[in-house]
């Protein structure tokens, strides 16, 4: 049925609103990104300015970004890799068995507040002189990987028929063999949106790299702090800096829309 | 699917396709599969996160602090004595815990609620709003307090530009004693209402048209329809999204530093207990007390949890 003209002008000009209060602030940001100092400080040049690439190049060259950029895609790219490993296996197990009390511990871990973690984290790890290494920060991150893959992994194994991986028995597949060549095909689209999203969310990650990283393996969120002195800020530089940390996780965002979207509401109809 | 056409076990020397002719490795493989799948991940659970939780609960009671090589001594409850007396800062953290998580969490559910609503039946132009709402969920959250500092910035940002027009005199924001938390509330409704949109709209699209039907024969209003067919049928769902945004927004730590800093500000006007658990673990290196806090925190959490699973159950049926 189709709703009434009234309806549809309410709901545009509704979503209008909605989609510009959601807009706005993120172009305000790229838009003062490429202001100098001096035009953010004038009011009068707040729509209208000449556009400036002086931020990006004391971001990219003076404040070091290139090699920050290059450490949260190793970490996010190591704590994914692993917690994949381990999780997609332990979720199969989880699911097939019936495993309620396992994967509610595992699942616990998105309870457990971080700061409790670091406490004890920091102790061990600082007297075997491994915090400030890339290591303890890629563990770090799998705190939150793990538990994420293992949850969206268990609702795509939960959901997908048995009968295949029970075909494959009988034409004399061993059970690993049909886990890695029936059900493991079938369940790319499983594993890419809990890739995805495990990327996002160790790129993303602040507080463990606050206490975690050193000087060389500091990641972007951390490195933006670089941009806030105690007695001034570099607004040009810190709107240049929040756009190179922000834009590449929400361009990638948009290339795999759907995988994130089910990623984020895995689990979450099933009642 | 080539490996369902031609059954082949794992060992190329078996030509025959029995379970009998492959290695004792393999048979044994097979047979523990349950827990050599899931041993890994629970190995890492327990080893990185179990005993240090658990080490956690050590830690508060003894009154470990200053360097991480220190001695420390047992000291029984004393901590949580000291931790459930103060009211200087403990007392305060967990009130603006339970309010920031309170006022968000409405905010984002009636709005989330709202905008799922807008967005469930098909029209044009609905892929534009979809990335709409996904880029503040994905956004980097440090930067996105950033971008709203400069925002809220009381000389210089858009926000104050925006109240002169209409002819309202200048606010203080993050920099005001009183309007700091307010506005780091807004920050998290603004990043996490979509949150609670996606969660919705995935509810609102696996509900069956048929009840709505049903009621709009017999002559429900729209609002009737909604309070009494799609809400209760959603109820479920929402519930899913109380208890991710709750246990998150309790959480809340990111856009917390990125606007006021450590402590909460000078005042300690946005510190929320895991502002002051982090601050007194990493800035005072004041172990025991800060473990006391951390064990006293996640049981609220827990609390949380379970009262609304638990309510959960009881709507489910």
């Amino acid at each position: 049925m189709k709703p009434s003209k009234p309806y549809r002008v309410f709901r545009n000009s509704a979503l209008v609103v909605v989609v510009f209060a959601l807009m706005a602030p993120l172009l305000w940001m790229i838009a003062a990104s490429f202001k100098t100092n001096v035009d953010i400080y004038d009011t009068a040049k707040a729509f209208v300015f000449s556009p400036s690439l002086k931020n990006y190049e004391t971001v990219l060259q003076q404040a070091n970004y290139l090699e920050f950029i290059g450490n949260s895609l190793w970490v996010a790219f190591a704590a994914t890799t692993l917690s994949l490993l381990l999780g997609v296996p332990a979720a199969y197990s989880m699911s097939r068995f019936n495993m309620k009390k396992s994967a509610l511990v595992v699942l616990m871990a998105r309870v457990i507040p971080g700061v409790s973690l670091l406490v004890p984290w920091y102790y061990v790890f600082s007297n075997l002189k491994l915090v400030g290494g890339f290591s303890v920060l890629i563990l770090s991150h799998m705190f939150v990987s793990l538990p994420l893959i293992v949850y969206i992994m268990m609702g795509y194994f939960d959901g997908l028929p048995t009968e295949l991986e029970e075909a494959a028995l009988v034409d004399g597949l061993t059970h690993i063999g049909a886990f890695r060549r029936i059900t493991l095909p079938l369940s790319v689209p499983g594993v890419a949106t809990a890739g995805i999203l495990s990327f996002i969310f160790s790129w993303n990650n602040f507080m463990f790299a606050l206490v975690l990283s050193g000087s060389d393996t500091k990641t972007l969120p951390v490195a933006i702090f670089d941009f806030v002195g105690y007695a001034s800020i570099d607004w040009g530089g810190l709107m240049a800096a929040a756009t190179v940390v922000t834009l590449p996780i929400m361009l990638i965002a948009l290339f795999v829309q759907k995988y994130v979207v089910s990623g984020l509401t895995a689990g979450a109809t099933k009642g | 699917m080539s490996a369902v056409l031609t059954p082949r076990t794992d060992s190329p020397k078996a030509p025959a396709a029995s379970v009998d002719t492959t290695s004792a490795w393999s048979r044994w493989a097979n047979e523990h599969r349950k827990w050599l799948f899931a041993a890994p991940a629970m190995a890492f659970v327990a080893v990185l996160i179990i005993f240090p939780v658990a080490w956690t609960g050590y830690l508060s009671l003894t009154d470990a602090e200053g360097s991480v090589r220190a001695e420390s001594e047992f000291i029984g409850f004393q901590n949580y004595l000291d931790v459930l007396t103060d009211t200087d800062r403990f007392w305060p953290a967990v009130w603006r815990t339970v309010l920031f998580t309170g006022v968000v969490l409405f905010f984002e559910v009636i709005l989330g609620m709202a905008i799922a609503l807008l967005l469930w039946r098909p029209f044009r132009g609905e892929k534009w709003v979809r990335v709409a709402i996904l880029l503040p969920l994905v956004a980097t959250p440090v930067a996105v307090g950033m971008m709203w500092r400069l925002i809220f910035d009381p000389n210089i940002g858009m926000a104050n530009q925006l109240l002169g027009w209409i002819g309202i005199g200048p606010q203080p924001w993050l920099a005001g004693q009183h309007s700091a938390l307010p506005t780091t509330m807004f920050i998290d409704i603004w990043q996490w209402t979509p949150m609670v949109v996606l969660i919705l709209l995935a509810g609102l699209t696996s509900l069956s048209d048929e009840p709505q039907e049903a009621a709009r024969i017999d002559g429900a209003s729209s609002w009737q329809r909604f309070r009494h067919v799609t809400l209760p049928l959603l109820m479920p769902t929402v519930i899913v999204a109380i208890l991710l945004r709750g246990i998150d927004a309790l959480k809340t730590f990111d856009i917390l530093y990125a606007t006021k800093g450590r402590g909460g500000g000078s005042f300690h006007e946005v510190e929320t207990l895991n502002v002051y658990a982090y601050g007194l673990s990493f800035d005072y290196n004041d172990y025991g007390v800060s473990s006391t806090v951390l064990i006293i925190f996640f049981l609220i959490i827990i609390g949380v949890m379970w009262a609304l699973t638990y309510r959960k159950k009881g709507l489910g049926r």
